[in-house]
């Protein structure tokens, strides 16, 4: 049976599912549950790529998936929706924060400069603001490569899109 | 045709556009002059592929004859596939795979821009997705020109040489046909014509920066659209396509 805090329940089950490339933060720390449709017959879990070409999101349907039937849960759907399309606006304070830790530098925000390849990107090791952009391209699509002039390490920048 | 092959048609050759370009791009992979240059254009490869997957599943689904994004990539002819030849054109040395995808990401930005208040929603909403992807490739693509065309004497001499070698293959990309006409009335498809001035603004800008003369036009070539390829596409295929022929269906 559903309940009426259903929605709520399984969006803190769905904390549990890590984005299989970068495993501090959930898919929900990402932005990629749009929503869940709780309350019908069937329960519908919406989610939306990061990136079009992304080939994390079919691990990220199966993880969701395994999860929920985990706590019990069978009548289900998990459909992908790409409009409005994910922008690194959605990633929660708290998801931003773990990137940071993990050594990524967060997304700056938008309606900056970001777009345009002016934004200034702090060294997520020592804080520095004195770095270089090595390449547009990091280890993933979304991800580009920075090094910092003061500690000299290289890190990942998680780019605004 | 009917409305649905005419869209059936404009999708494929959208999806045609990616997918062989993304084809072009995978063969850099392990080959690129820099291992951050892998990545990048592994990377952008990536991001084509799936463009193409989004726009050949949805073509399938108005064609409605049960082919799926994988039948209509592995299972077509060239006489069947509508990319731009430009597309198709080998790699050959990393200033030609920058010239096309130079030429192509800042063509691709304006189509897929115009294209995002289609009237058709799903092609609009692809088109909103993809765009945020193709501002990077753009960026990327531009900065090599920059870098090739205002570097040493052999990089400058390399970067002229490619741009002038695609140059007759950029008309094409504006090119308006009986299809087009009939999408850009129906409020789906965009007037590519009239990108032209656009894409001529700022490639010229960006060419004089890299201090490389923009090619006379002379020679161009022309005719996806009709299924006439250059040779080079035939061999692209047989190695894209060849698992799935070999093995129909095959899965992992
Ligand atoms: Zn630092």
């Amino acid at each position: 049976m559903v309940t009426v805090h259903a929605a709520d329940e399984i969006l803190e089950i769905l904390d549990l599912v890590k984005d299989p490339e970068i495993p501090v933060v959930s898919v929900r720390d990402m932005g990629i549950i749009r929503r869940v449709e709780a309350g019908g017959d069937r329960l519908k879990i919406v989610i939306t790529p990061t990136y079009s070409g992304c080939p994390a999101m079919e691990v990220i349907e199966r993880d969701i998936a395994a999860i929920l039937k985990l706590h019990g849960l069978s009548d289900f759907d998990v459909e992908t929706e790409i409009s409005p399309a994910w922008t690194t606006d959605w990633i929660t304070e708290e998801g931003r924060q773990k990137l940071h830790e993990y050594g990524i530098a967060p997304p700056a925000n938008r309606g900056k400069a970001a777009l345009m390849g002016q934004e200034a990107v702090a060294c997520p090791q020592c804080g520095s603001s004195d770095t270089v952009l090595v390449s547009e391209f990091g280890s993933t699509a979304c991800k580009a490569l920075y090094k910092c002039r003061d500690c000299l390490e290289p890190f990942d920048y998680f780019k605004c899109v | 045709m009917t409305d649905k092959d005419m869209l059936f048609d404009y999708l494929l050759r959208l999806g045609d556009n990616s997918l062989i370009l993304g084809q072009r791009l995978a063969e850099w992979t392990g080959h690129t002059p820099m291992l951050e240059e892998d990545l990048a254009l592994t990377n952008v490869g990536l991001d084509l592929i799936g463009q193409a997957r989004m726009l050949l599943t949805y073509a399938g689904e108005v064609e409605g004859k049960g082919r799926d994004e994988d039948r209509l990539a592995f299972h077509r002819d060239t006489a069947e596939w509508r990319n731009l030849l430009l597309l198709e054109q080998p790699n050959g040395d990393f200033a030609k795979t920058m010239a096309r995808q130079f030429f192509f990401d800042h063509f691709q930005y304006l189509q897929f821009e115009a294209l995002s208040t289609s009237s058709d929603e799903r092609l609009a909403g692809i088109a909103a997705k993809s765009l945020k992807e193709i501002a990077y490739h753009r960026r990327h693509s531009t900065d090599w020109i920059l870098r090739l065309g205002d570097g040493t004497a052999e990089s400058h001499e390399k970067m002229q040489t490619a741009i002038d070698e695609l140059w007759g293959f950029v008309p094409e990309m504006f090119e308006m046909d009986a299809t087009d006409e009939a999408l850009l009335d129906a409020g789906i498809g965009i007037d590519v014509a009239r990108l032209r001035p656009a894409w001529d603004a700022a490639v010229n800008a960006i060419l004089a920066e890299a201090t490389l003369a923009r090619p006379e036009d002379s020679w161009s070539v022309r005719g996806s659209r009709e299924g006439k390829h250059s040779e080079h596409l035939g061999y692209l295929l047989a190695e894209m396509q060849f698992l799935q022929r070999a093995y129909p269906d095959a899965k992992w």
